[in-house]
């Protein structure tokens, strides 16, 4: 609405109010707040009539509702703003000093960025899942402390000297490697996505969580540096003719199993992996080292990664069999379904975000295909009648993350935003609708739908389903 | 001049004989062969066609003997699961033996593992290499043809007198309930495989003008997902919705919270701001201070450390009951303390349902008493 008012003076009752006031109305809490201001409003324009009025300069754009205004934007008396008038303590004294911590933190005002379980999804916390808070992340890499968690049987932090990788099956030689070992040779360093096979699980039937980091946090983008795969068969002699598929083991409790095809690992792109963003792995992230397995669901990127057998037939392991198994309408499991297709989700405004203004707004994603790059990511505000490009930010690397991002300026109404991505094969995101329509409603793995946020005119945005 | 260019010569021939030689076999001398205890100790898989699977037998009768002492508490007495976990057991009958096809997937509900599973190879390698749960890799081989053969039991596919073996177990494959239900006729294992689904990019008029929102989050479950809140940046276009609030409310207050943390900047010092009073709220935000919260987080991670967590949340309840229950039921207690010391050390069932809370004779005195201190008193909000 009335946008003319962005950054200029403007008459406002509030503009009365000393920092003085406004901390009294701190210290009286939220529910004191408005009939603070209905007083202060009095007293100002009692002031008014003895007094020039003071012109304010509002610095946000007014909010949705005429009656919000008053407490939606920022108004400041004459001479200014007293966050730039009174000079804070930081500005002022002196801070810390340096290797204050010795491992540096995030703000603690950044505490609301956590990663959290669903309540309810799992029965107990050793074999659950935390998810990453994508709704707050920039950029393509996830931070390691706010990687997604998926444990089967509990994380453990192991020591690295005595971690051993064993190499055996069709191999000339059943070889067995130290962590030293591993680093002594030639590593690769690449940034690729994990998604683990359930994500967005909970919503193939109807909507059942409220946030992107619910909905889509079982995803996480990172850099990892380790030795191809296939580096360490050869040395072994693996056969590969007949030896179409290895098993990859861990060594914590559950000791995890998958199948991996030869085919991946030929490619150069299977990674024994010990280093992320920079630093080792984390041990919620398989410390001392894990196999990476690009474009393909997380729960073949085996963590505590202690053994790899070259065989000439699938495994049929428990996570091949019982679980990750795509249940289609006819009542049969799709067994071995691995590739994570082309996906994308608007991780801001998302749901359980309340806009504070009409106006001015980016909005930003992610995407991301298990068959290569993102080649294009399509934005609608109308629930998917009309769309337009997002502008795609480098780097767009082939089975990463690619962010997006589109202005918009909200007008106020309520909008269902969706984003749709196209990757390097042409593959187009589905809808729910076309989803659906193959493989039913009742699968817990692979739902690649596009994603609604709906933004209602309060400005609150809601996961919805259309 | 000369000389020394002809001896920088010679040395550049070395070296690059001396490269050459090492990039034939740049990885001369990593790794070691592995001995065959090593393998043996390690390679443990159990292929559909059982390879690997080791010599040994056992009765479904012994399976159940193991399965009460063992398996029960979180698998049920008929692998039902006492309702907590995904049961083992159920919705598979004879007629699905004949067939290979769980007639019941075809219907909708609960999954049992044996309604899934196709391969009993696949449920003999997880017993041996993952469970019990807290004791992964502690049965012999024989046990785990026991409790594999208890429940083919369960499941009506043998008497309880049945004895599984590694003779007899390729036979027992063809009365899998659901041996047949799998499909690998799909594109999503090869890297060029064809996708399923085929969706085209229409760029404008696609769907109806008025989009009908077909599901969403009923209000009453707002606040399922915690406070949201406190689950956003405190900075930026938007902040979470206070979802103790309903919806109306909740976004005129985020609004309202987003102005006075802005206006109060500077009426603030170092840990009083506008986002300290946020985070009076917060999830992060304890009630105690100084010593006491150092030993509310000492005896929070003994609990963690002990296993406690992973069957009682604090106040959520798991497998067992949560820990702020516990602390309602007995707080008017006079011997509150030392009774749920005891419960801690020697466990007990029927109080709060029937899975039963195994004893802890691993747990010092100590550690016993403070963790009933802290069950009794840190536990419980403040």
């Amino acid at each position: 609405m009335d946008k003319t008012v962005i950054g200029r003076l403007r008459k406002a009752p509030e503009s009365f109010l000393s920092a003085a006031d406004i901390g009294a109305i701190q210290r009286q809490g939220a529910t004191a707040r408005r009939g603070f201001l209905r007083a202060s409003f009095q007293t100002a324009m009692a002031g008014a009539s003895v007094m020039s009025v003071a012109p304010a300069v509002a610095q946000s754009v007014p909010a949705a509702a005429p009656s919000e205004r008053a407490s939606n934007a920022k108004f400041v008396s004459e001479p200014g703003d007293p966050a730039i008038l009174n000079l804070p303590a930081h500005s002022k004294g002196l801070g810390q000093p340096v290797a204050a911590l010795a491992y540096g933190m995030p703000s603690k005002y950044e505490k609301n960025l956590q990663r959290r379980e669903s309540p309810g999804l799992t029965r107990v916390s050793a074999a659950s899942v935390s998810f990453t808070p994508l709704q707050g992340m920039f950029g393509i890499i996830t931070a390691s402390g706010l990687h997604f968690e998926r444990h089967h049987q509990g994380w453990w932090d192991i020591d690295p000297t005595q971690h051993r990788l064993m190499i055996n099956g069709l191999v000339k030689q059943p070889m067995v490697f130290t962590m030293d070992e591993l680093m002594r040779m030639t590593p690769v360093s690449r940034i690729h996505f994990i998604e683990c096979g359930a994500n967005s699980g909970m919503e193939w039937g109807n909507v059942a969580v409220p946030t992107v980091q619910y909905t889509h946090g079982m995803l996480s983008c990172c850099e990892y540096t380790g030795v191809p795969l296939i580096d360490v068969l050869q040395i072994c002699g693996a056969d590969l003719k007949k030896g179409r598929f290895i098993l990859a083991e861990g060594a914590d409790g559950s000791s995890m199993t998958r199948t991996i095809p030869a085919a991946l690992i030929e490619s150069g792109e299977v990674l024994l992996a010990y280093g992320q963003n920079g630093e080792m792995l984390r041990p919620e992230n398989g410390y001392p080292l894990r196999l990476v397995v690009p474009g393909v669901q997380g729960v073949s990127w085996i963590k505590y990664l202690r053994r790899i057998e070259v065989g000439d037939q699938p495994y049929a392991t428990k996570d091949e069999t019982i679980h990750y198994v795509d249940m289609m309408p006819s009542g049969i499991h799709r067994q071995y379904t691995s590739i994570q297709e082309c996906k994308s989700v608007i991780t801001s405004p998302s749901g359980g975000q309340v806009l504070l203004d009409q106006g001015a707004h980016n909005i930003t994603g992610l995407a991301w295909s298990g068959r290569g790059t993102v080649r294009r990511v399509d934005i609608s505000v109308d629930g998917g009648r009309n769309w337009r490009a997002a502008r795609l930010e480098t780097p767009v690397l082939s089975k990463a993350l690619t962010r997006f991002n589109l202005p918009w300026a909200w007008s106020g109404k309520p909008a269902i935003l969706q984003s749709r991505a196209i990757d390097q094969t042409g593959y187009v995101q589905p809808t729910y609708t076309q989803l659906r329509a193959v493989r039913g409603t009742r699968s817990i793995y692979h739902n690649n739908a596009i994603q609604s946020w709906q933004v209602g005119e309060s400005g609150e945005v809601i996961n919805v389903q259309v | 001049m000369f000389r020394f260019s002809g001896a920088l010569a010679t040395i550049f021939l070395l070296a690059s004989q001396a490269t050459y030689a090492q990039t034939l076999t740049p990885y001369a001398g990593l790794g070691r062969a592995a001995t065959a205890a090593e393998l043996k100790a390690w390679d443990i898989d159990v292929r559909p066609d059982f390879k690997g699977l080791p010599a040994g037998q056992g009765s479904a009768a012994r399976g159940q003997e193991i399965w009460e002492s063992k398996c029960e508490s979180c698998h049920g007495v008929f692998g039902e699961s006492n309702h907590v976990f995904t049961p083992i057991s159920g919705g598979v009958g004879k007629k699905d033996s004949k067939s290979g096809r769980v007639a019941e997937l075809t219907v909708g509900g609960v999954r049992s593992t044996f309604m899934k599973l196709s391969q009993l190879a696949t449920l003999w390698d997880y017993v041996n290499r993952a469970m019990p749960w807290n004791a992964p890799k502690s049965l012999s081989s024989d046990d785990v043809y026991a409790v594999v053969a208890y429940m083919m039991h369960l499941n009506e596919m043998v008497p309880l007198d049945f004895t599984l073996s590694d003779k007899n177990i390729a036979q027992m494959q063809q009365r899998l309930p659901n041996r047949n239900g799998m499909s690998t006729a799909h594109g999503l294992w090869a890297v060029n495989g064809k996708p399923d689904v085929k969706a085209k990019a229409c760029m404008s008029d696609c769907v109806a003008a008025e989009t009908q929102v077909k599901s969403s989050i009923p209000d009453f479950a707002r606040n399922a997902h915690g406070n949201l809140t406190e689950q956003f940046r405190l900075v930026g276009g938007a902040r979470g919705a206070d979802t103790t609030q309903a919806a109306a409310a909740s976004a005129q207050n985020a609004r309202r919270l987003a102005v006075a943390a802005a206006a109060s900047n500077t009426a603030s010092n170092l840990g009083s701001n506008a986002a300290g009073n946020l985070d009076a709220t917060g999830a992060g935000a304890t009630a105690t201070t100084g010593s006491s919260a150092a030993q509310f987080v000492a005896a929070q991670s003994l609990a963690e450390k002990k296993g406690c967590l992973s069957c009682h949340g604090v106040s959520n309840r798991l497998v067992g009951p949560a820990l702020q229950e516990v602390a309602a039921k007995y707080k008017d207690r006079a011997d509150a303390l030392t009774h749920v010391a005891q419960r801690i050390a020697l466990g007990g069932q029927g109080v709060w349902g029937a899975v039963p809370m195994p004893p802890q004779p691993q747990l010092s005195a100590d550690d016993v008493a403070s963790l009933s201190r802290w069950i009794m008193n840190s536990a419980l909000p403040k």
